[in-house]
């Protein structure tokens, strides 16, 4: 019993520890080596972004030329060059647009298959979408910062709490990135399809989370909601912060924690949702 | 209607040689295939798969060009003369609609009748008669999308009609159908077969659609012409035997022997035994065995074109190992 | 005669088929509008910042961004869907396409017309009559013309981009996103004055594919302003022309483009 136990892919409060764990890495190791397979995409994507990195690192610039001290936001020009560069490679990691997955199985009913399986699709989703910000992480960051350095002088790090702190931040974004991209995904258990949020999402995420400008060019009250009111900021905005060190270091550590909150909450919500559609499902019988 | 002469198409792929290294190597889908099909016949082009009958199909309808060859439909160059010819002839890819999916069927034929630029009376007689012949009036307005498999590819046959093509191409037209819409398909064709008016190219992967419609049968394997003739003619050609089947009260006594006949199964303890037939006419099979048994039930089973064909592909595999999928 | 009645009809199609779907259509026909909104808010907040930006004051970079948005919006409504050919050519539908008795491409644009776009169309032409408000232009028939001209012309050049870009998955089937760095990177590229960029890569984008013509070079001219990058003042006036040498490139392309999908298949 126990041989084949350990064949089927299972997580359970009930099971050992280190046996979830050998589930949760197979799971990302799947999620990995399925975006190893799209090289053309990879390589047209990244060509994109660079270009989308030198339309926006100029136009932030010439901002931050036309201010008095010449920074924007409380950016100086390296921190905003560093801002647009490292942001249009981590957006491939946080995976902001393009994950129709799970809208997708619902639409065609393959749902039900990952129903049946011993692992809540919360938990395998997300895996594979660590898988997946892993892949990211390793093909798509390092050309746009590359060709981000190679025109514009970039900001470097001077304190050593921001390496780890960085690190930290990008992993939360990705959790709470996919917490929304699965909740606006479930949709399509009440709609059908999840077109219309999705489009909802791909729009308002984009601005809202840093990625067209940063988020402190907002009047502050604006900002400031922003920051406490939804999960956005953290998607994008705070690692790169993070990064550029725009805060001092208690107000950095202060908006991770924040980061962290909405992350929770977000998968929370998620697992709340997900166990609400299945029961829907059984009821109706899909 | 069409005339093909020493019609080839080569690809170029990049295979994989070592982990990055990748190499060019061209492939011929089609090797010299030269055709000649009249007005009004039937042919199924049937091959193992990227044995060419796709590539085929998409050169005779211009969508491919030919890397050398001739080729001629209705007196047309297919892809110089793409839209003129497209006018003539009426394609059905099984796996690829010509139907707009949102809406109904008869709102995308409306919108046929217009790309095709069909004089209204004639368009309405046509899908009167397909309407007919199809059964599509319990779904014509239904939008595509909601349509079962063997519904839509009703309708993707009467969208190929309604034009009054000269020449139907049919690409897989049962693939993945239901047994009823396979019947209703075939009888379909076979009736429209009957009046002469269209020339019709089927390839298929179902012989059973071969055995019913077409009285030409053009296997290609590896690009090539390997068989073009009829039915018959394979059978003679590859020397299928017909079979005896009898069912017996009792089983034959040991060591029967029936002269000019191989015993090729035995069934129910002996109560049915298979013969296949070889220099021994069924006449004399079913003399020869009602002697030797009680005999309650007989039948004499016409070869099987599968067990040919498949025969035919497993010759040719071992001249040569290549293969594409056009 | 008959062949315009075709595409009429198709495109009578593609709104039946729009319009089948009512309520998830008004949500995209909103969600839509409000993109172009965001991307001319995005010009507030930077102006917010600094009152000057590459030498430009706000209103008239929103006459850039207004000529812009209208221009974008037409291309993009009319043929922005052509991007789906990566579609058609990975699926094979494409074969479908070709065995009907019409020319490729206008059977592609009106097959997918994005008709949910329609809503930014009101919201392009809006921004540019705001621009045209908050500017003092001293209107001259030149200048009238031009107005008219150059939203087209932009159009026109905006849409041999979308045309090229999805034209390259004939020999790259994943081309993907690669496309959208040149048409909403191009759109992004004349929402502000070029002068914010940096040289060469000014040259390629403004000069090389064309789009300094789309949106700067006629602002300068209905603004009386001269080319702080020095060019005459009938720059302005030339955007006809390069939209139709845009057009000439994108249809040797897109031909060869087919002719390439037919001697390889998909």
């Amino acid at each position: 019993m126990d041989a084949l136990d350990a064949s089927v892919p299972t997580i359970s409060p009930g099971r050992p520890f280190r046996a979830s764990v050998t589930t949760f890495r197979a799971l990302m190791g799947s999620g990995f080596r399925r975006y190893a397979t799209y090289r053309q995409a990879t390589v047209a994507g990244t060509f994109t972004n660079i270009v989308f990195g030198f339309l926006r690192c100029y136009v932030l610039l010439a901002v931050a030329a036309g201010t008095v001290g010449a920074t924007a936001g409380g950016y100086d020009a390296r921190q905003l060059a560093t801002f647009v560069w490292v942001g249009q490679g981590l957006l491939n990691v946080v995976g902001l647009w393009g994950w129709v997955d799970l809208s997708e199985r619902i639409r065609t009913g393959d749902i039900v298959a990952d129903l049946v399986r011993p692992v809540s699709p919360v938990i395998a989703y997300l895996a594979a979408d660590l898988g997946r910000g892993g892949h990211a992480l390793l093909t798509r960051v390092g050309p746009p910062v590359l060709v981000g350095a190679l025109f514009f002088p970039l900001a470097t790090p001077s304190r050593w709490l921001t390496a780890p702190l960085f690190a930290v931040s990008v992993l939360l974004a990705v959790v709470g990135s996919f917490g929304c991209r699965y909740l606006v995904n479930a949709t399509a258990y009440w709609l059908g399809d999840a077109r219309g949020p999705l489009v909802f999402w791909t729009l308002g995420s984009g601005v809202l989370a840093g990625l067209y400008f940063p988020l402190r060019l907002l009047p502050d009250w604006l900002a400031v909601t922003l920051w406490v009111a939804t999960p956005l900021p953290g998607l994008l905005q705070t690692p790169l912060d993070v990064l550029v060190e725009r805060d001092p270091p208690a107000l950095q550590v202060g908006l991770v924690a924040l980061q962290a909150v909405w992350a929770v909450i977000m998968l929370a919500l998620a697992g709340w949702v997900q166990r609400r559609a299945e029961r829907r499902l059984v009821v109706q019988g899909g | 209607m069409i005339e093909m002469r020493d019609l080839s198409k080569t690809f170029t792929v990049r295979v994989k040689a070592g982990r990055l290294r990748r190499e060019k190597r061209t492939i011929a889908a089609v090797d010299g295939v030269s055709l000649s099909i009249g007005r009004g016949e039937m042919v199924g082009y049937i091959g193992p798969n990227g044995a060419g009958k796709s590539t085929t199909l998409k050169m005779l309808t211009g969508v491919l060009t030919p890397t050398s060859g001739e080729v001629s439909v209705c007196g047309l160059r297919p892809v110089p003369q793409r839209t003129a010819l497209a006018l003539r002839i009426g394609v059905v890819f099984g796996q690829r609609s010509q139907l707009w999916w949102d809406l109904p069927l008869r709102d995308s034929f409306r919108l046929l009748r217009a790309v095709y630029r069909v004089p209204a009376a004639e368009h309405e007689a046509r899908l009167r008669r397909c309407c007919e012949l199809l059964d599509l009036d319990g779904f014509l307005d239904i939008p595509v999308r909601q349509l079962s498999l063997g519904q839509r590819m009703r309708g993707e046959l009467t969208a190929a009609l309604l034009h009054g093509p000269e020449v139907l191409f049919l690409d897989e037209p049962t693939i993945g159908l239901d047994v009823v819409s396979k019947q209703a398909v075939r009888s379909f064709l076979g009736e429209l077969g009957r009046t002469g008016d269209v020339t019709l190219v089927l390839t298929t992967h179902d012989l059973a659609d071969i055995e019913r419609l077409c009285h030409r049968l053009v296997v290609i394997d590896h690009g090539r012409v390997v068989h073009d003739g009829t039915i018959e003619q394979l059978h003679a050609r590859y020397g299928s035997r017909r079979r005896l089947v009898a069912d017996l009260d009792s089983p034959l006594p040991p060591g029967f022997v029936l002269p000019g006949a191989t015993m090729t199964g035995t069934e129910a303890d002996g109560h049915r035994v298979t013969f296949t037939l070889e220099s021994i006419t069924a006449g004399a099979a079913v003399a020869a065995l009602v002697t030797a048994a009680q005999v309650r039930d007989l039948s004499v089973v016409e070869p099987d074109i599968e067990d040919v064909v498949a025969r035919l592909y497993t010759d040719g595999r071992s001249a040569e190992g290549r293969s594409a999928e056009g | 005669m008959g062949e315009l009645r075709a595409y009429a009809a198709l495109f009578g199609g593609r709104l039946r088929s729009a319009t089948a779907y009512r309520a998830s259509f008004a949500v995209e026909l909103v969600t839509n509008a409000a993109g172009t909104a965001i991307d001319v808010a995005t010009v507030f907040v930077f102006y917010r910042t600094a009152a000057v930006v590459g030498g430009f004051t706000l209103d008239e970079a929103l006459l850039m961004t207004g000529i812009t948005a209208f221009a974008f919006v037409l291309a993009d409504l009319t043929v922005g869907n052509i991007d789906q050919l990566e579609t058609y050519v990975r699926t094979g539908r494409l074969d479908a396409v070709l065995v009907r008795p019409l020319a490729v491409l206008p059977q592609l644009v009106l097959a997918d017309l994005p008709l949910r776009k329609l809503m930014r169309l009101a919201v392009g032409l809006s921004v540019l009559g705001v621009a045209l408000a908050r500017n003092d232009i001293d209107w001259t028939a030149g200048r009238v013309l031009l107005l008219v001209t150059a939203p087209i012309s932009g159009a026109v050049l905006f849409g041999a981009i979308f045309v090229l870009s999805a034209a390259t998955a004939f020999w790259w089937v994943d081309s993907g996103k690669l496309g959208h760095g040149f048409t909403y990177g191009g759109r992004d590229f004349t929402s502000y004055p070029i002068t914010v960029y940096g040289s060469w890569f000014r040259t390629l984008f403004a000069y090389g594919l064309g789009f300094g013509f789309v949106s700067y070079q006629p602002a300068l001219t209905l603004l009386g302003r001269a080319d702080p990058l020095g060019l005459p003042a009938w720059a302005g006036y030339l955007s006809p022309l390069v939209a139709l040498a845009a057009v000439g490139v994108a249809a040797v392309v897109w031909r060869s483009g087919v002719r390439h999908y037919r001697s390889t298949g998909s």
